[in-house]
């Protein structure tokens, strides 16, 4: 019994619950037709969600005011750039990379420059830079239309028996962040600061290395989404990705993690992100328009987020 | 109105659960006119919760509420217990830092609105911090957040013996000295014993059992959640005080250890500080020594101690260092604890360096870490996987003990950590302290309370954030650290 | 001598920041371009100045009580959208859509109190819902705005332009409401101490329904006033307000929490903000670096504050 209440206490169980009941709603209307290509399609397209999730967990896990909201236009600037320096050859795809790491290092770094050196909240600090980002991204890639490399193009797209291979991976990457949360120095130290960050630096955690190293995981993840995005979708695009500002943060929270930050948890973030796509295919199977397909989105993200509540206050 | 009774307040068999914790456990009491009533007790025997219930902020789980003799329990809450005249200062400041002292006085009485508010607002605060404290420096345009901590309290105070519409009949201190220097407290508690006279009450909870014996008329003593005596205060003295609490460690320990001083320079510095000024002491600790850090409050203790703190980390040239530190918080709430997680992880969050096996923290380690200190500083808990919520007040600031002595400092830094806490509990750990220190460790102390001092081979007095004093335990007294904590000409 | 050192104190130099930013920013444009220093030039750099300062004003309603609104441009975008078909069709019709997005806003504050919600993630999730009705009301951008409501955005003051006198309008009404009103502190003393509030005896609940339902009202009178400007709508066409809305109180020196707040540097803010891209266009720079600018605007203020702040300490 108490491994019953063990699992149900879970914060993130709800988001696959959610997962599973939306998906069989889907599948129940379609007359079970398509039931396994939705999954699939579902973890093909969850996975970049799932990266982006990650880090914007790291950092909203440092606690109250910490979210990144840089994410969207470092995901442009890394695809933008890795496309244009790789310029469709395969020989050039660690170059690419490459560049598209230090990218987003660069941004993690500036990220955490503005917070620590103009002590502004981060939200603006990310906001700020989110412009200046973009603004390099445009001017950068003006009238950009380059095919990815054959090779990054198959690796994101490859699938055994309906299985994306890029999904696996991914998981075993979110295994590998799981620990890191849990069982690291790193982890532990972004727990301890998300609950009280002056508490924190009495129990001699150093602070500051430890928000540093979150906003530039986070700000390095975000641009490894833009360029498997990129190689995903044939190409990079300015405003691809816009969607990520809004899904990495309702990921974080439908899986579980607490806005107030200190308490956070890896898998939720598979299990919303899966929801939140296959939310969407359930509302565009049963025929409705963008509008209701819009409203729905934001009702279930407000009715989630009621239901699992905020915080208990303190005593 | 005339009341009917001199009682104003009636508690009978009061409790009040937190779930299987009962917090109260059906405490009577009463509060008369004019009274001075002494609310003592441990940490954990429910006065606190006492004072919420008085004040509306908790409804009780069982028992009756009177005032004025009429049974109110039912619809008692915020509202009723303001508009009966009944006020409550409580431990956690509840003033709004971003506002003025006048527009806070303004929060607090509803009446006070339409024209010319803020004149009225400022004319009635500036009125009762003059009456209350001379001298306060306090001007009503004030923004809050940009005074000290004494200041604050002293602000908060006042506004409790404001008086607009409502009446005012009962006032409740909790540990209202807690962040005021020896001579406001002195201030602060004339008034009160001159306001008893004219027919306003007061309840005072202390832990400074002086300040209860000196100025109150009636003393109640709280344990386990009920009022096991309730007598004129006259009938007690310090130890029959100590004795009905339920102290189980003699208060006379610390006088044992009192014979053993220590020769000074015999162990190796470890720490050196300069301070500011020409002719201040510099800071001195040598291997093994307890430096006390005394002085009225807020004189630049605390900024010493994190400025060593700082500079573990980043080196500075005014300061020398030989060893790791360790800080044991005195605000538990906002310096301490971790408030998401177990008792053992709290404890071992500043050893987890060492628990490292292969780049993963073993639980195993930390597991091991919590029970071992479950027993050697005496942390009542079922389970040390438990909350560190669950843990009462005294029992938190033990798990933070813990943690400092845990580590691998050898010198630990402590910012008044007693505040509010037992005695029992403070006897426990000034033992443990004496015996860490007999093992080389290094202890900088700062406290509020002139009896702990006695435990410091060394003190340090403490005045506008230099170092005026350096006084030996053989020389050191209540007179000579005032003497030194104020100007010579004053 | 006194003078001088109150002039040179951090506490004057803060609250002088957003006046000289603007001040700046204003000369800066009238020496690359003095053509622009006339009442038309003014009016017309500064028109998008009301509806951006609009919103700033509802922004900072809600930050006065530690929350962040996240959906406020999608917000504006549904009144422009409600103003420009309903309003404009059935002005009946219109007036009781516009007023139950104001009580829903109110409802938004009631929820996020009564469950103690993040109000990042529930203004995020609305943002998606006022969106959606914004989108059903006027699927393709069009629709017209009501004539009184253009024609008192097209309002001629003499010697002053009609967006300056509007800003200063707003600022003040909103200062006398929030900053020396009785009731004003109570409002931001909920920021500053929500706790201390409730032991006092104000309902916390009515607090944060009333600040919400401010913010609804200033965003339903942005969306207005901005398809004044514009005469159609599209449900898309405020987008950008959140960011401006948040830019333009941390511009006018409002901090993130705690109930420190300024409405009239708010509306200052909201000018600086608007005169960035005037500028910009003066200086004939790629409309690539638009966005660019206004980040780099944003942080130089942000690095001025730090830089008195550090003073202060």
């Amino acid at each position: 019994m108490t491994h019953v209440r063990q699992i149900v206490e879970k914060p993130w169980i709800w988001s696959f619950v959610g997962m599973f009941l939306v998906w069989l709603a889907t599948v129940l209307y379609t007359g079970g037709t398509g039931a396994t290509q939705v999954i699939t399609a579902a973890l093909s397209f969850a996975t970049f969600t799932v990266i982006v999730g990650i880090g914007q967990m790291f950092v909203i896990t440092t606690g109250p005011g910490n979210v990144d909201l840089s994410i969207p236009s470092t995901i442009a600037l890394s695809g933008v750039l890795a496309m244009k320096i790789m310029g469709g050859s395969d020989a050039m795809l660690a170059v690419g990379l490459g560049a598209s790491l230090a990218s987003g290092f660069a941004v993690g770094v500036f990220n955490y420059m503005l917070i620590r050196l103009l002590r502004i909240p981060p939200i603006i600090a990310t906001l700020s830079s989110s412009f200046l980002i973009l603004s390099t991204a445009i001017a950068y890639g003006r009238g950009l239309k380059i095919k990815p490399p054959r090779m990054l193009a198959d690796f994101t797209s490859a699938q055994v028996a309906g299985v994306p291979i890029l999904a696996v991976v991914i998981i075993l990457f979110a295994v590998g962040m799981s620990i890191l949360l849990n069982r690291t120095l790193y982890g532990r130290s972004v727990l301890a600061i998300g609950q009280n960050m002056r508490a924190a630096r009495l129990a001699g955690i150093r602070v500051e290395r430890i928000r540093f190293a979150t906003y530039t995981l986070s700000a390095v993840l975000a641009a490894i989404t833009g360029f498997l995005l990129a190689g995903f979708s044939g190409g990079a695009s300015l405003n691809m990705g816009q969607e990520y500002l809004l899904a990495s943060i309702a990921v974080v929270v439908i899986g579980g993690t607490s806005v107030a930050g200190g308490k956070s948890n890896v898998p939720g973030i598979w299990g919303a992100a899966m929801f939140m796509f296959l939310l969407v295919t359930m509302l565009n199977t049963f025929g409705a328009s963008a509008g209701i397909r819009l409203i729905l989105t934001g009702i279930i993200i407000v009715t989630v987020i009621t239901i699992a509540g905020g915080d208990k206050p303190a005593r | 109105m005339t009341p009917s009774t001199r009682k104003i307040v009636t508690f009978e068999k009061v409790a009040k659960h937190f779930g299987a914790v009962k917090a109260l456990n059906g405490v009577d009491l009463h509060v008369d006119r004019g009274e001075c009533l002494g609310l003592v007790g441990h940490n954990g025997a429910g006065k606190s919760t006492l004072m919420h219930v008085l004040a509306g902020t908790l409804s009780p789980s069982f028992g009756t509420i009177a005032v004025y003799g009429e049974d109110i329990t039912s619809s008692y809450d915020v509202g009723v217990a303001n508009a009966n005249g009944i006020r409550c200062v409580f431990q956690e400041l509840s003033l709004c830092p971003n506002l003025t002292v006048a527009e806070n006085t303004r929060i607090f009485h509803p009446s006070l609105k339409g024209w010319g508010w803020k004149r009225r607002a400022s004319a009635l605060i500036r009125t009762k911090l003059d009456e209350i404290f001379p001298d306060h420096g306090i001007l009503p345009d004030d923004i809050v957040g940009d005074l000290s901590i004494g200041k604050r309290q002293m602000i908060e105070i006042a506004r409790a013996f404001t008086v607009t519409e409502a009446p005012l009949n009962l006032v409740i201190l909790d540990e209202p000295t807690s962040s005021l220097d020896a001579v406001t407290s002195a201030q602060l508690l004339d008034y009160v014993r001159r306001v008893g006279g004219e027919d306003q009450s007061c309840i005072l909870i202390s832990h400074m059992l002086g300040e209860v014996l000196e100025y109150t008329d009636r003393i109640a003593v709280m344990k386990d959640g009920a009022v096991v005596a309730n007598r004129s205060t006259k009938d007690f003295d310090r130890d029959s005080l100590v004795k009905a609490m339920g102290n189980v460690v003699e208060m006379a320990e610390i006088q044992k250890h009192e014979a053993c001083e220590r020769v000074r320079g015999e162990t190796p510095l470890v720490l050196e500080a300069a301070t500011d000024g020409a002719d201040s002491v510099a800071f001195r600790a040598h291997k093994g020594e307890i430096i006390g850090l005394a002085g009225l409050a807020g004189h630049g203790q605390t900024a010493l101690l994190l400025k060593i703190y700082d500079a573990a980390t980043k080196r500075r040239p005014d300061l020398r260092i030989d060893g790791p530190l360790a800080l044991v918080a005195g605000d538990r709430q906002t310096d301490g604890i971790f408030h998401l997680w177990s008792i053992a992880q709290n404890i071992g969050v500043r050893s987890l360096p060492r628990m490292v096996k292969r780049g993963l923290i073993d639980p195993l380690a930390e597991t091991a870490l919590g029970e071992e200190w479950k027993d050697r500083i005496k942390i009542k808990a079922p389970d040390m996987n438990d909350n560190i919520l669950s843990l009462s007040g005294g029992n938190q600031q033990k798990a933070l003990f813990a943690r400092a002595l845990a580590s691998d400092a050898s010198i630990t830094l402590m910012d008044d950590p007693m505040r509010g806490v037992d005695v029992g509990t403070k006897l426990e750990v000034y033992d443990l302290i004496r015996a860490e220190a007999e093992k080389g460790r290094t202890f900088l102390w700062y406290t509020t309370e002139t009896d702990e001092l006695k435990n410091c081979d060394h003190t340090y007095v403490f005045r506008e954030g230099v170092i005026v004093a350096d006084i030996a335990r053989v020389d050191l007294s209540e007179e000579i650290i005032l003497q030194s904590s104020f100007k010579e000409h004053a | 001598m006194i003078m001088l050192a109150y002039l040179t104190s951090p506490k004057f130099l803060r609250s002088a920041l957003p006046g000289a930013s603007f001040a700046f920013l204003l000369l800066a444009i009238f020496y690359v371009q003095p053509n622009a220093m006339s009442y038309f030039g003014l009016n017309m750099m500064l028109q998008y100045s009301v509806p951006i300062a609009l919103a700033t004003i509802a922004q900072m309603f809600i930050l006065t009580v530690n929350d962040l609104d996240l959906s406020i441009g999608a917000f504006v975008g549904l009144t422009a959208s409600i103003g420009a078909t309903l309003l404009a069709d059935t002005p009946l019709l219109g007036v009781l859509a516009l007023a139950g997005a104001v009580a829903g806003y109110a409802l938004l504050g009631a929820l996020i109190h009564w469950r103690n919600l993040p109000s990042i993630v529930v203004t995020l999730g609305m943002s998606f819902v006022w969106l959606g009705i914004a989108v059903l009301i006027l699927p393709t951008p069009g629709g017209t705005a009501p004539g009184w409501v253009k024609s008192i955005m097209a309002l001629q003051l003499p010697f002053v332009p009609f967006p300056i006198v509007a800003a200063l309008v707003i600022g003040i009404v909103v200062h006398l409401f929030l900053m020396t009103s009785s009731f004003g502190v109570v409002l931001r003393g909920a920021g500053g101490n929500a706790r201390a509030v409730g032991r006092a005896g104000w309902s916390l609940l009515r607090i944060k329904v009333l600040m919400y339902a401010a913010a609804g009202l200033f965003g339903v009178l942005s969306g207005l006033s901005l398809i004044g400007l514009t005469s159609a709508a599209d449900a898309h066409i405020a987008d950008r307000y959140t960011l401006y809305a948040i830019a333009g109180v941390i511009l006018g020196g409002g901090e993130f929490v705690g109930g420190r707040v300024s409405p009239i540097g708010a509306v200052i803010g909201a000018l600086t903000l608007t005169l960035t891209g005037s500028f910009l266009i003066f200086l004939k720079i790629s409309p690539d670096w638009q966005i660019g600018a206004q980040g780099a605007v944003l942080i130089i203020v942000l690095a001025l504050r730090a830089l008195i702040k550090r003073r202060e300490a």
